[in-house]
């Protein structure tokens, strides 16, 4: 019986938890016209949100755009194929590893400096104390760090992308000869806008809001003290990063699953 | 930090990872060539279709005009039917174009290519060419080229 017991309970309460998370969600939409009336809210919080984040997301494009240029031609000369290097590294950057890594990075950098730090403002008791002066934490200090998460992301998926092709560029045209012409031309000819990249950013766009969302929620339901801000960090980072997984899954069954 | 300098790292963010998509949307991919002048539908039979797939290329003279829309079973002529969609700058292609489906490079993808014919009636929308030639298939290649042999050496 006991079995059930602990079943049927983590049942409820993970309900229960996903219930007050869609709660959260529709109270933070309905923070939006507060910060529309108040913009200063929003740039400070797209500073540490996406500024802070900025250089991360540029080596980390770099970096992972000359891996994919090496690695693509070891793989691809043994086809002699080394010309279609430029489809290779676009398709993947675009399609899954922009998206998706930026996301995941997010997650580590700005998604848990966004939990402890709503987690630290419950446990000090800063949220209960500007509801005493009647300012709902939600529209104040909840929403706008949700849509700079939300506005940034998308974002920097874009800008990761972007140095990655350089980064390949860098890679395999300068480094082992790939031949530039064919390496732009190729990717240009196979790399199509609306299928690749608007798809890439509807990815970025879903993950902005799944990060956001479980960042700041998780800061929201920690328990007040040092242990459970700790524990809701984790969380964050763990249940981002699977959740960024899972979805991206669905989401490239559902956009190039028929291809 | 003060909220101007503030607002202006931020403006510098945005625009830079603004400029980052136009990189993607005019550099990386086809956006250029997406520029939507109209166009018509033509269709045509093939034995053999190969592995032709959607949105492969249309090219006469070797430039691009166009792209497959569509490939179908024709279930009264047993065969396949290619529908592509060509761009109407050139809506002067004659009605006796041939059609036929080639492979860019050894490994390269299926496209077809057009050759101009010599009426001086142009195809319309919705019409169909007749003169085709199908995709090469490889292995009826050798087995052409292994029969022949064979029958040489009787």
């Amino acid at each position: 019986m006991n079995i059930f017991q602990l079943l049927g309970q983590s049942t409820l309460k993970s309900l229960a938890k996903l219930g007050r998370s869609s709660l959260f969600f529709i109270s933070i939409l309905s923070g939006l016209g507060y910060i529309l009336k108040h913009p200063n809210l929003l740039i400070k919080q797209l500073y540490s949100v996406g500024v802070l984040t900025f250089w991360l997301i540029c080596i980390a494009g770099l970096f992972v755009g000359m891996v994919l240029g090496l690695q693509g031609v070891y793989t691809l000369s043994t086809f002699g194929a080394d010309s279609s290097l430029g489809i290779m590294v676009a398709a993947s950057l675009v399609r899954e590893l922009g998206p998706v890594v930026s996301a995941l990075l997010f997650a580590g950098r700005a998604g848990s400096a966004l939990t402890a730090e709503v987690g630290l403002m419950k446990a000090t008791e800063q949220l209960s104390g500007m509801e005493m002066m009647a300012i709902d934490p939600l529209k104040y200090i909840i929403a706008p760090r949700f849509f700079a998460g939300f506005i940034s992301l998308p974002l920097l998926a874009a800008l990761f992308s972007a140095i990655g092709v350089i980064g390949g560029y860098l890679a395999g045209v300068e480094l082992l000869n790939v031949d530039a012409g064919a390496y732009w031309s190729q990717m240009q000819s196979s790399i199509d806008f609306y299928d690749d990249i608007i798809n890439g950013i509807i990815k970025s766009i879903i993950f902005a809001w799944l990060v956001s969302w479980i960042a700041l929620f998780e800061g929201y339901d920690a328990l007040p003290t040092s242990a459970g801000i700790s524990r809701a960090t984790t969380r964050t980072v763990v249940n981002s990063a699977f959740a960024i997984l899972l979805f991206d899954f669905l989401l490239t069954a559902l956009m190039f699953g028929a291809n | 930090m003060q909220y101007r300098s503030l607002e202006i790292l931020v403006g510098f963010f945005v625009s830079i990872a603004i400029a980052a998509l136009f990189f993607l949307a005019l550099q990386v991919s086809n956006f250029n060539a997406l520029k939507d002048n109209g166009s018509y539908t033509i269709k045509a039979h093939f034995d053999n279709v190969g592995g032709l797939k959607i949105k492969a290329l249309v090219s006469i003279a070797g430039v691009p005009i166009g792209r497959v829309t569509k490939i179908n079973f024709d279930t009264q002529n047993y065969d396949a039917l290619v529908t592509m969609r060509i761009d109407s700058r050139y809506n002067t292609l004659p009605t006796d174009t041939s059609a036929s489906i080639l492979t860019s490079g050894l490994l390269g993808d299926k496209y077809i290519g057009l050759t101009a014919g010599g009426l001086d009636e142009f195809l319309k929308n919705g019409d169909t060419i007749d003169l085709t030639q199908s995709a090469l298939v490889l292995e009826r290649l050798i087995s052409q080229f292994l029969f022949n042999s064979s029958d040489k050496s009787e």
